[in-house]
Protein backbone atom coordinates (compact mmCIF):
# COMPACT_ATOMS: atom_id res chain seq x y z
CA UNK A 1 0.00 0.00 0.00
CA UNK A 2 2.89 2.37 0.56
CA UNK A 3 4.53 2.41 -2.61
CA UNK A 4 1.75 3.29 -5.02
CA UNK A 5 1.41 6.81 -6.66
CA UNK A 6 -1.24 8.14 -4.68
CA UNK A 7 0.26 7.09 -1.63
CA UNK A 8 3.07 8.88 -2.53
CA UNK A 9 1.07 12.23 -3.47
CA UNK A 10 -0.81 11.74 -0.24
CA UNK A 11 2.60 11.44 1.90
CA UNK A 12 3.79 14.68 0.11
CA UNK A 13 1.07 16.64 0.26
CA UNK A 14 0.65 15.84 4.24
CA UNK A 15 4.66 17.26 3.96
CA UNK A 16 4.29 20.14 2.04
CA UNK A 17 3.63 22.83 4.81
CA UNK A 18 6.42 21.69 6.86
CA UNK A 19 8.63 21.20 3.54
CA UNK A 20 7.56 25.16 2.60
CA UNK A 21 8.01 26.45 5.78
CA UNK A 22 11.76 25.62 6.78
CA UNK A 23 12.61 26.25 2.83
CA UNK A 24 11.48 29.61 3.47
CA UNK A 25 12.29 30.28 6.79
CA UNK A 26 15.51 28.47 7.46
CA UNK A 27 16.89 27.37 3.96
CA UNK A 28 15.99 30.46 1.68
CA UNK A 29 18.24 32.52 4.75
CA UNK A 30 21.26 29.94 4.46
CA UNK A 31 21.78 30.45 0.98
CA UNK A 32 21.47 34.18 1.37
CA UNK A 33 23.59 34.37 4.39
CA UNK A 34 26.50 32.69 1.59
CA UNK A 35 25.52 35.08 -1.12
CA UNK A 36 25.44 37.75 1.20
CA UNK A 37 28.99 37.53 2.36
CA UNK A 38 30.21 37.93 -0.72
CA UNK A 39 29.18 41.42 -1.07
CA UNK A 40 29.12 44.71 0.17
CA UNK A 41 25.36 44.91 1.18
CA UNK A 42 24.59 47.51 4.56
CA UNK A 43 22.30 49.52 5.29
CA UNK A 44 21.50 50.87 1.80
CA UNK A 45 19.31 49.17 -1.01
CA UNK A 46 21.86 47.98 -3.56
CA UNK A 47 24.70 46.16 -3.14
CA UNK A 48 27.64 44.34 -5.60
CA UNK A 49 29.41 41.24 -5.37
CA UNK A 50 33.18 41.90 -3.79
CA UNK A 51 34.24 38.12 -4.07
CA UNK A 52 36.18 36.65 -0.73
CA UNK A 53 36.29 40.45 0.40
CA UNK A 54 34.99 39.75 3.30
CA UNK A 55 36.36 37.09 4.51
CA UNK A 56 40.16 38.79 3.24
CA UNK A 57 39.09 41.54 5.78
CA UNK A 58 37.82 39.35 8.61
CA UNK A 59 40.87 37.47 8.77
CA UNK A 60 43.09 40.24 8.13
CA UNK A 61 42.12 42.07 10.71
CA UNK A 62 43.37 39.49 13.53
CA UNK A 63 41.23 40.11 16.37
CA UNK A 64 38.52 37.82 14.64
CA UNK A 65 41.14 34.97 14.73
CA UNK A 66 41.18 35.87 18.34
CA UNK A 67 37.57 35.43 18.63
CA UNK A 68 37.26 32.20 16.74
CA UNK A 69 39.76 30.90 20.08
CA UNK A 70 37.68 32.79 22.22
CA UNK A 71 34.60 31.16 21.47
CA UNK A 72 36.19 27.36 21.53
CA UNK A 73 37.64 28.26 24.80
CA UNK A 74 34.06 29.44 25.81
CA UNK A 75 32.27 26.12 24.56
CA UNK A 76 34.88 23.74 25.62
CA UNK A 77 34.99 24.59 29.61
CA UNK A 78 30.69 25.24 29.00
CA UNK A 79 30.44 21.61 27.30
CA UNK A 80 32.74 19.66 29.37
CA UNK A 81 31.36 21.65 33.14
CA UNK A 82 27.84 20.74 31.31
CA UNK A 83 28.63 16.90 31.01
CA UNK A 84 30.33 16.53 34.19
CA UNK A 85 27.94 18.01 36.32
CA UNK A 86 25.01 17.05 34.56
CA UNK A 87 26.07 13.05 34.27
CA UNK A 88 26.79 13.66 38.04
CA UNK A 89 23.78 14.44 38.77
CA UNK A 90 21.87 12.13 36.55
CA UNK A 91 23.49 9.09 38.98
CA UNK A 92 22.39 11.05 42.21
CA UNK A 93 19.28 10.73 40.53
CA UNK A 94 19.42 7.86 39.28
CA UNK A 95 19.85 6.31 42.66
CA UNK A 96 17.31 4.64 44.99
CA UNK A 97 16.88 6.95 47.86
CA UNK A 98 13.86 8.53 48.34
CA UNK A 99 12.57 12.06 47.34
CA UNK A 100 13.72 10.99 43.67
CA UNK A 101 10.15 12.51 42.11
CA UNK A 102 10.65 16.33 43.94
CA UNK A 103 14.48 16.01 42.87
CA UNK A 104 13.87 15.75 39.23
CA UNK A 105 11.01 17.83 39.37
CA UNK A 106 13.57 20.69 40.87
CA UNK A 107 15.83 20.09 38.23
CA UNK A 108 14.50 21.11 35.93
CA UNK A 109 13.68 25.16 35.96
CA UNK A 110 16.58 26.47 34.25
CA UNK A 111 15.67 24.18 31.06
CA UNK A 112 12.05 25.55 31.86
CA UNK A 113 11.95 29.31 32.44
CA UNK A 114 11.99 31.77 30.04
CA UNK A 115 16.08 31.90 29.58
CA UNK A 116 16.15 35.51 29.62
CA UNK A 117 14.66 35.56 33.55
CA UNK A 118 16.91 33.19 34.53
CA UNK A 119 19.71 35.07 33.61
CA UNK A 120 18.31 38.69 34.61
CA UNK A 121 18.44 36.36 38.11
CA UNK A 122 22.52 35.65 37.59
CA UNK A 123 22.72 39.37 36.58
CA UNK A 124 21.78 40.17 40.11
CA UNK A 125 23.61 37.88 41.88
CA UNK A 126 27.07 38.46 39.87
CA UNK A 127 25.75 42.47 40.34
CA UNK A 128 29.20 43.95 42.69
CA UNK A 129 27.44 46.25 45.01
CA UNK A 130 24.70 44.76 46.01
CA UNK A 131 24.55 40.89 44.91
CA UNK A 132 24.68 37.98 46.43
CA UNK A 133 27.63 36.09 45.55
CA UNK A 134 30.02 39.40 46.25
CA UNK A 135 28.02 40.23 49.35
CA UNK A 136 28.40 36.75 50.70
CA UNK A 137 32.00 36.74 50.01
CA UNK A 138 32.56 39.93 52.00
CA UNK A 139 30.21 38.93 55.40
CA UNK A 140 32.65 36.09 55.45
CA UNK A 141 35.33 38.24 54.94
CA UNK A 142 36.54 36.26 51.90
CA UNK A 143 36.79 39.66 49.97
CA UNK A 144 37.71 42.88 51.61
CA UNK A 145 35.67 45.59 48.94
CA UNK A 146 33.00 44.51 46.62
CA UNK A 147 33.45 42.65 43.87
CA UNK A 148 31.98 43.76 40.30
CA UNK A 149 31.88 40.35 38.68
CA UNK A 150 31.22 41.45 35.44
CA UNK A 151 33.60 44.63 35.35
CA UNK A 152 36.47 42.25 34.65
CA UNK A 153 37.68 40.64 31.93
CA UNK A 154 38.61 37.23 33.54
CA UNK A 155 35.53 37.08 36.02
CA UNK A 156 33.12 38.26 33.19
CA UNK A 157 34.59 35.20 31.32
CA UNK A 158 33.78 32.98 33.71
CA UNK A 159 30.55 34.10 35.13
CA UNK A 160 28.96 34.12 31.90
CA UNK A 161 30.28 30.14 31.27
CA UNK A 162 28.87 29.36 34.91
CA UNK A 163 25.04 30.44 33.78
CA UNK A 164 25.19 29.30 30.19
CA UNK A 165 26.20 25.66 32.26
CA UNK A 166 23.45 26.47 34.75
CA UNK A 167 21.23 26.60 31.69
CA UNK A 168 22.08 23.43 29.91
CA UNK A 169 22.57 21.03 32.65
CA UNK A 170 19.18 20.36 33.52
CA UNK A 171 18.78 18.66 30.02
CA UNK A 172 21.85 16.66 30.08
CA UNK A 173 20.80 15.82 33.30
CA UNK A 174 17.15 14.14 32.11
CA UNK A 175 18.96 13.09 29.28
CA UNK A 176 21.73 10.99 30.97
CA UNK A 177 19.08 9.50 33.33
CA UNK A 178 16.77 8.25 30.51
CA UNK A 179 20.10 6.63 29.28
CA UNK A 180 20.80 5.05 32.70
CA UNK A 181 17.21 3.87 33.30
CA UNK A 182 17.17 2.65 29.58
CA UNK A 183 19.90 -0.04 30.58
CA UNK A 184 18.32 -3.74 31.34
CA UNK A 185 18.12 -4.19 35.42
CA UNK A 186 19.52 -7.71 34.95
CA UNK A 187 22.93 -6.54 33.38
CA UNK A 188 23.50 -5.01 37.06
CA UNK A 189 21.73 -8.42 39.08
CA UNK A 190 24.24 -10.87 37.44
CA UNK A 191 27.15 -9.00 37.58
CA UNK A 192 26.15 -8.47 41.70
CA UNK A 193 25.69 -12.44 41.55
CA UNK A 194 29.31 -12.51 40.49
CA UNK A 195 30.31 -10.52 43.15
CA UNK A 196 31.37 -7.51 41.49
CA UNK A 197 31.35 -3.85 43.21
CA UNK A 198 29.56 -1.12 42.80
CA UNK A 199 32.10 1.26 41.33
CA UNK A 200 33.17 -1.90 39.09
CA UNK A 201 29.56 -2.24 37.67
CA UNK A 202 29.75 1.76 36.92
CA UNK A 203 32.70 1.56 35.24
CA UNK A 204 32.36 -1.79 33.54
CA UNK A 205 28.31 -1.56 32.85
CA UNK A 206 26.62 2.00 33.15
CA UNK A 207 29.86 3.50 31.77
CA UNK A 208 30.29 2.30 28.58
CA UNK A 209 26.75 2.11 28.14
CA UNK A 210 26.58 5.47 28.19
CA UNK A 211 29.14 6.34 25.63
CA UNK A 212 26.21 7.12 22.91
CA UNK A 213 24.13 9.01 25.13
CA UNK A 214 27.29 10.56 26.13
CA UNK A 215 28.09 11.54 22.39
CA UNK A 216 24.67 12.50 21.53
CA UNK A 217 24.39 14.82 24.36
CA UNK A 218 27.95 16.26 23.88
CA UNK A 219 26.87 17.08 20.12
CA UNK A 220 23.97 19.25 21.00
CA UNK A 221 25.12 20.85 23.72
CA UNK A 222 28.41 21.62 21.67
CA UNK A 223 25.92 22.93 18.90
CA UNK A 224 23.63 25.03 21.41
CA UNK A 225 27.13 26.20 23.51
CA UNK A 226 28.88 27.47 20.20
CA UNK A 227 25.71 29.20 19.37
CA UNK A 228 24.80 30.73 22.69
CA UNK A 229 23.76 34.46 22.62
CA UNK A 230 21.32 35.72 24.99
CA UNK A 231 23.55 34.89 28.47
CA UNK A 232 26.85 36.48 27.31
CA UNK A 233 24.04 39.38 25.52
CA UNK A 234 22.11 39.88 28.49
CA UNK A 235 25.00 39.65 30.93
CA UNK A 236 28.13 41.58 29.40
CA UNK A 237 27.08 42.33 25.89
CA UNK A 238 30.58 41.17 24.60
CA UNK A 239 32.53 42.91 27.23
CA UNK A 240 34.37 44.12 29.23
CA UNK A 241 36.84 45.34 26.38
CA UNK A 242 35.82 41.87 24.30
CA UNK A 243 36.64 39.89 26.99
CA UNK A 244 33.39 37.70 26.48
CA UNK A 245 32.71 38.61 22.58
CA UNK A 246 32.12 34.95 20.73
CA UNK A 247 31.54 34.33 17.27
CA UNK A 248 27.86 34.80 17.35
CA UNK A 249 28.57 37.62 19.68
CA UNK A 250 30.62 39.22 16.95
CA UNK A 251 28.30 38.52 14.11
CA UNK A 252 25.68 40.58 15.52
CA UNK A 253 27.74 43.12 16.28
CA UNK A 254 28.45 43.50 13.11
CA UNK A 255 25.60 42.68 11.28
CA UNK A 256 22.92 44.25 13.06
CA UNK A 257 24.95 46.62 15.41
CA UNK A 258 27.15 48.28 12.80
CA UNK A 259 24.63 47.39 9.40
CA UNK A 260 27.72 45.63 8.16
CA UNK A 261 25.54 42.77 6.38
CA UNK A 262 28.00 41.64 3.47
CA UNK A 263 31.14 41.00 6.96
CA UNK A 264 28.20 40.11 9.08
CA UNK A 265 27.10 37.06 6.59
CA UNK A 266 30.78 35.73 5.87
CA UNK A 267 31.07 35.37 10.09
CA UNK A 268 28.42 33.29 10.22
CA UNK A 269 29.49 31.54 7.33
CA UNK A 270 32.38 30.84 9.71
CA UNK A 271 30.25 29.87 12.53
CA UNK A 272 28.29 27.43 10.07
CA UNK A 273 31.11 25.82 8.41
CA UNK A 274 32.50 24.96 12.08
CA UNK A 275 29.14 23.52 13.73
CA UNK A 276 29.22 21.38 9.84
CA UNK A 277 32.82 20.22 11.22
CA UNK A 278 31.03 18.97 14.45
CA UNK A 279 28.64 17.04 12.99
CA UNK A 280 30.96 15.25 10.70
CA UNK A 281 32.90 14.18 13.64
CA UNK A 282 30.12 13.54 15.68
CA UNK A 283 28.61 10.69 13.19
CA UNK A 284 32.22 9.48 12.25
CA UNK A 285 32.23 8.35 15.71
CA UNK A 286 28.78 7.25 15.79
CA UNK A 287 29.61 5.00 12.77
CA UNK A 288 32.90 3.65 14.31
CA UNK A 289 30.72 2.39 17.34
CA UNK A 290 28.17 1.27 15.79
CA UNK A 291 31.25 -0.95 13.42
CA UNK A 292 32.77 -2.01 16.51
CA UNK A 293 29.27 -3.25 18.29
CA UNK A 294 28.70 -5.16 15.14
CA UNK A 295 32.33 -6.82 15.28
CA UNK B 1 17.19 -3.37 44.97
CA UNK B 2 20.02 -5.43 44.67
CA UNK B 3 21.81 -3.95 47.07
CA UNK B 4 21.28 -1.85 49.87
CA UNK B 5 23.30 1.91 50.66
CA UNK B 6 25.36 2.02 53.57
CA UNK B 7 24.28 4.86 55.63
CA UNK B 8 27.12 6.91 55.06
CA UNK B 9 26.61 6.55 51.60
CA UNK B 10 22.97 7.83 51.55
CA UNK B 11 24.01 10.54 53.42
CA UNK B 12 27.25 11.15 50.81
CA UNK B 13 24.42 10.77 48.40
CA UNK B 14 21.77 14.22 49.64
CA UNK B 15 24.77 16.03 50.57
CA UNK B 16 25.34 15.53 46.79
CA UNK B 17 22.15 16.32 45.66
CA UNK B 18 21.99 19.38 48.04
CA UNK B 19 25.22 20.92 46.28
CA UNK B 20 23.39 19.80 42.98
CA UNK B 21 20.37 21.72 43.86
CA UNK B 22 21.54 24.60 45.30
CA UNK B 23 23.60 25.25 41.94
CA UNK B 24 20.16 25.01 40.05
CA UNK B 25 18.14 26.95 42.38
CA UNK B 26 20.53 29.45 44.03
CA UNK B 27 19.39 32.16 41.45
CA UNK B 28 15.69 31.47 42.26
CA UNK B 29 15.93 31.72 45.90
CA UNK B 30 18.18 34.82 45.32
CA UNK B 31 15.37 35.99 43.00
CA UNK B 32 12.94 35.25 45.30
CA UNK B 33 14.38 36.75 48.79
CA UNK B 34 15.35 40.05 46.88
CA UNK B 35 11.77 40.42 45.87
CA UNK B 36 10.45 40.34 49.28
CA UNK B 37 13.06 43.10 50.33
CA UNK B 38 12.35 46.67 50.58
CA UNK B 39 14.47 49.09 48.07
CA UNK B 40 16.16 50.41 51.02
CA UNK B 41 17.61 47.13 52.10
CA UNK B 42 18.35 46.07 48.82
CA UNK B 43 21.52 48.22 48.80
CA UNK B 44 22.27 48.64 52.47
CA UNK B 45 25.53 46.85 53.69
CA UNK B 46 26.08 44.40 55.34
CA UNK B 47 24.73 42.14 52.44
CA UNK B 48 21.76 39.79 54.10
CA UNK B 49 20.31 36.74 52.48
CA UNK B 50 17.29 36.79 54.24
CA UNK B 51 15.12 39.53 53.84
CA UNK B 52 14.48 41.97 57.30
CA UNK B 53 10.32 42.70 57.45
CA UNK B 54 9.70 41.44 54.01
CA UNK B 55 6.71 41.82 52.78
CA UNK B 56 5.46 41.42 49.10
CA UNK B 57 5.03 45.03 48.25
CA UNK B 58 7.07 44.76 44.84
CA UNK B 59 4.36 42.28 43.85
CA UNK B 60 1.38 44.93 43.85
CA UNK B 61 3.78 48.08 43.20
CA UNK B 62 5.64 46.28 40.06
CA UNK B 63 1.97 47.03 38.02
CA UNK B 64 2.34 50.52 38.16
CA UNK B 65 6.45 51.01 38.06
CA UNK B 66 6.31 48.66 34.98
CA UNK B 67 2.85 49.66 33.38
CA UNK B 68 2.45 47.57 30.48
CA UNK B 69 3.89 44.68 32.31
CA UNK B 70 0.37 43.17 32.32
CA UNK B 71 0.47 43.48 28.20
CA UNK B 72 4.36 41.85 28.21
CA UNK B 73 2.99 38.48 30.12
CA UNK B 74 -0.11 38.59 27.35
CA UNK B 75 2.70 38.66 24.77
CA UNK B 76 4.64 36.01 25.87
CA UNK B 77 1.78 34.07 25.66
CA UNK B 78 0.10 34.91 23.08
CA UNK B 79 3.39 34.29 21.29
CA UNK B 80 4.22 31.35 22.04
CA UNK B 81 0.53 29.94 22.20
CA UNK B 82 0.60 30.72 18.24
CA UNK B 83 4.22 29.43 17.89
CA UNK B 84 2.62 26.11 19.25
CA UNK B 85 -0.49 25.87 17.15
CA UNK B 86 1.32 26.44 13.96
CA UNK B 87 3.76 23.50 15.15
CA UNK B 88 1.11 21.19 16.08
CA UNK B 89 -0.60 21.71 12.72
CA UNK B 90 2.89 21.66 10.91
CA UNK B 91 4.34 18.66 12.40
CA UNK B 92 1.30 16.01 12.98
CA UNK B 93 0.71 14.93 9.20
CA UNK B 94 4.76 15.75 8.17
CA UNK B 95 5.50 13.13 10.94
CA UNK B 96 2.40 10.74 9.74
CA UNK B 97 4.00 11.00 6.21
CA UNK B 98 7.34 10.07 7.78
CA UNK B 99 6.23 6.88 10.05
CA UNK B 100 4.05 5.29 7.50
CA UNK B 101 5.31 6.18 4.09
CA UNK B 102 7.53 4.98 1.87
CA UNK B 103 9.04 7.34 -1.09
CA UNK B 104 11.99 8.66 -2.75
CA UNK B 105 14.14 11.18 -0.68
CA UNK B 106 11.88 10.57 2.97
CA UNK B 107 15.44 9.89 4.47
CA UNK B 108 17.03 12.77 2.80
CA UNK B 109 14.29 15.08 3.86
CA UNK B 110 14.46 13.65 7.05
CA UNK B 111 18.18 14.30 7.56
CA UNK B 112 17.36 17.96 6.15
CA UNK B 113 14.99 18.57 9.24
CA UNK B 114 17.64 17.26 11.86
CA UNK B 115 20.22 19.38 10.08
CA UNK B 116 18.36 22.79 10.61
CA UNK B 117 18.87 21.99 14.23
CA UNK B 118 22.49 23.17 13.59
CA UNK B 119 21.69 26.78 12.93
CA UNK B 120 20.66 29.05 15.63
CA UNK B 121 18.38 31.85 14.59
CA UNK B 122 21.28 34.08 15.88
CA UNK B 123 23.23 33.03 12.28
CA UNK B 124 20.10 33.39 10.21
CA UNK B 125 19.39 36.75 11.45
CA UNK B 126 21.00 39.45 8.88
CA UNK B 127 19.02 37.23 6.09
CA UNK B 128 15.42 36.84 8.08
CA UNK B 129 15.90 40.29 9.04
CA UNK B 130 15.62 41.03 5.39
CA UNK B 131 12.67 38.48 5.12
CA UNK B 132 10.96 39.90 7.59
CA UNK B 133 11.39 43.05 6.15
CA UNK B 134 10.02 42.25 2.71
CA UNK B 135 6.89 40.69 3.79
CA UNK B 136 6.32 43.88 6.12
CA UNK B 137 6.67 42.06 9.61
CA UNK B 138 9.11 43.72 11.25
CA UNK B 139 7.29 45.32 14.38
CA UNK B 140 4.30 42.81 14.48
CA UNK B 141 3.87 39.70 16.57
CA UNK B 142 4.83 37.97 13.48
CA UNK B 143 8.08 38.54 12.88
CA UNK B 144 8.54 36.52 16.46
CA UNK B 145 6.33 33.95 15.85
CA UNK B 146 7.25 33.07 12.37
CA UNK B 147 10.67 32.51 12.91
CA UNK B 148 10.13 30.91 16.58
CA UNK B 149 8.05 28.38 14.86
CA UNK B 150 10.70 27.36 11.60
CA UNK B 151 13.44 26.11 14.71
CA UNK B 152 10.95 24.25 16.65
CA UNK B 153 9.40 22.61 13.90
CA UNK B 154 12.34 19.81 13.45
CA UNK B 155 12.87 18.27 16.73
CA UNK B 156 9.42 17.90 17.13
CA UNK B 157 8.59 16.21 13.55
CA UNK B 158 11.83 13.55 14.75
CA UNK B 159 9.72 13.02 18.55
CA UNK B 160 6.59 12.52 17.09
CA UNK B 161 7.41 10.54 14.05
CA UNK B 162 9.38 8.76 16.92
CA UNK B 163 6.03 8.12 18.35
CA UNK B 164 3.98 7.53 15.59
CA UNK B 165 6.05 4.47 14.81
CA UNK B 166 5.30 2.68 18.11
CA UNK B 167 1.97 2.89 17.01
CA UNK B 168 1.25 -0.87 15.21
CA UNK B 169 0.89 -0.31 11.57
CA UNK B 170 -2.28 -3.05 11.47
CA UNK B 171 -4.49 -0.60 12.76
CA UNK B 172 -4.24 1.89 9.93
CA UNK B 173 -4.08 -0.88 7.07
CA UNK B 174 -7.34 -2.58 8.83
CA UNK B 175 -8.87 0.90 8.85
CA UNK B 176 -7.78 1.16 4.60
CA UNK B 177 -8.99 -2.20 4.31
CA UNK B 178 -12.56 -1.03 5.47
CA UNK B 179 -12.75 1.47 2.83
CA UNK B 180 -11.88 4.07 4.96
CA UNK B 181 -9.56 6.82 3.19
CA UNK B 182 -6.50 7.88 4.01
CA UNK B 183 -7.66 11.58 5.77
CA UNK B 184 -10.12 9.40 7.59
CA UNK B 185 -7.36 7.06 8.77
CA UNK B 186 -5.16 9.36 9.73
CA UNK B 187 -7.79 11.51 11.43
CA UNK B 188 -9.99 8.66 13.55
CA UNK B 189 -7.27 6.09 13.94
CA UNK B 190 -4.26 7.70 14.16
CA UNK B 191 -5.03 11.07 15.88
CA UNK B 192 -6.55 9.55 18.73
CA UNK B 193 -3.51 7.04 19.41
CA UNK B 194 -1.00 9.69 18.48
CA UNK B 195 -2.63 12.48 21.01
CA UNK B 196 -0.36 11.67 24.40
CA UNK B 197 2.80 12.50 21.79
CA UNK B 198 1.28 15.53 20.63
CA UNK B 199 1.01 16.41 24.08
CA UNK B 200 4.52 16.02 24.50
CA UNK B 201 5.53 18.10 21.27
CA UNK B 202 3.23 21.05 22.21
CA UNK B 203 4.66 21.68 26.03
CA UNK B 204 7.80 21.27 24.51
CA UNK B 205 7.10 23.98 21.60
CA UNK B 206 5.16 25.95 24.15
CA UNK B 207 8.30 26.08 26.56
CA UNK B 208 10.68 26.48 23.74
CA UNK B 209 8.82 29.41 22.09
CA UNK B 210 8.70 30.78 25.80
CA UNK B 211 12.39 30.02 25.88
CA UNK B 212 13.85 31.57 22.97
CA UNK B 213 11.60 34.88 22.50
CA UNK B 214 14.54 37.22 22.65
CA UNK B 215 17.08 37.31 20.29
CA UNK B 216 14.09 37.67 17.49
CA UNK B 217 11.93 40.22 19.75
CA UNK B 218 15.64 42.10 20.22
CA UNK B 219 16.11 42.12 16.86
CA UNK B 220 12.68 42.73 14.63
CA UNK B 221 10.51 44.35 17.01
CA UNK B 222 11.01 47.50 18.71
CA UNK B 223 7.72 48.48 19.59
CA UNK B 224 6.77 48.25 23.21
CA UNK B 225 3.46 47.23 22.22
CA UNK B 226 4.20 43.60 21.00
CA UNK B 227 7.27 43.33 23.24
CA UNK B 228 7.03 39.93 24.93
CA UNK B 229 7.92 39.42 28.70
CA UNK B 230 11.88 38.88 28.54
CA UNK B 231 12.50 41.99 26.48
CA UNK B 232 9.95 43.89 27.74
CA UNK B 233 12.23 43.24 31.28
CA UNK B 234 15.62 43.90 29.49
CA UNK B 235 14.42 47.20 28.03
CA UNK B 236 13.15 48.06 31.60
CA UNK B 237 16.68 47.09 32.93
CA UNK B 238 18.60 49.06 30.86
CA UNK B 239 17.32 52.05 32.78
CA UNK B 240 19.10 53.70 35.48
CA UNK B 241 16.41 53.91 38.28
CA UNK B 242 16.08 49.89 38.20
CA UNK B 243 13.91 48.76 41.04
CA UNK B 244 15.53 45.28 41.43
CA UNK B 245 13.03 44.01 43.88
CA UNK B 246 10.24 44.81 41.25
CA UNK B 247 11.87 43.28 38.76
CA UNK B 248 12.54 40.01 40.39
CA UNK B 249 8.79 40.29 41.45
CA UNK B 250 7.25 41.05 38.16
CA UNK B 251 9.94 37.93 36.76
CA UNK B 252 8.46 35.34 39.18
CA UNK B 253 4.56 36.43 37.96
CA UNK B 254 6.05 35.56 34.89
CA UNK B 255 7.57 32.35 34.87
CA UNK B 256 5.01 30.95 37.35
CA UNK B 257 2.59 29.29 35.14
CA UNK B 258 5.05 27.90 33.04
CA UNK B 259 6.30 26.22 36.62
CA UNK B 260 2.94 24.78 37.64
CA UNK B 261 2.15 23.90 34.30
CA UNK B 262 5.27 21.87 35.09
CA UNK B 263 4.62 20.38 37.89
CA UNK B 264 1.94 18.75 36.61
CA UNK B 265 3.39 17.53 33.17
CA UNK B 266 7.02 17.04 34.29
CA UNK B 267 5.65 12.94 33.84
CA UNK B 268 5.38 13.80 29.79
CA UNK B 269 8.30 15.67 29.54
CA UNK B 270 10.73 12.49 30.39
CA UNK B 271 8.90 10.78 28.53
CA UNK B 272 8.87 13.08 25.91
CA UNK B 273 12.56 13.31 25.89
CA UNK B 274 13.55 9.57 26.39
CA UNK B 275 11.37 9.35 22.91
CA UNK B 276 13.48 11.88 21.99
CA UNK B 277 16.48 10.01 22.93
CA UNK B 278 16.39 7.58 20.36
CA UNK B 279 16.58 9.63 17.43
CA UNK B 280 20.44 9.13 17.42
Amino acid sequence: MTSTRSAVLFALALLAPALIYILIIVAYPLFDTVVLSFTNAALRPTYDFVGWANYERIFGAGNFTEVILRTFIWTFFSVVLKMVIGTLGATLLNAAIPGQTVFRILTMPPWIVPMAIGIFMWGWMYNGQFGMISGLLQNFGIISKPWPILAFGDSAFWATIITDVWIGVPMVTIYMLAAMQSIPKDLYEASWTDGAGRFYRFRRITLPLLVPALLTMSLLSLIATFNSFDIIWILTQGGPSGSTTTMIIDTYKTAIGSRKYGEGAARAVVICIFVSLFCLVYFRAVRKLAQGEAK
Amino acid sequence: MIDRYKWYEVALMYLGMAVFLFFILAPFIEGFLVSLKPLSQLFSTPYSFIPKNGSFDSYFKMWTSVPMLGLYIFNSFFISTVVTIIVVAVVVPAAYAFARFNFAGAGLMLGGFLAVNMFSGAVLLIPLFRLMRQFGLLNTYWAMIVPGAAFLIPSSIWLLRTYILRIPRELDEAAWVDGASRLYTLRRVILPLAMPGIVVISIMTFIGAYAQQFIFALTFNSRSEFMPLPIGLFAFFGKQEVQWNELMAASFVGILPVMIVIVFLQRYLVAGLTAGAVKQ
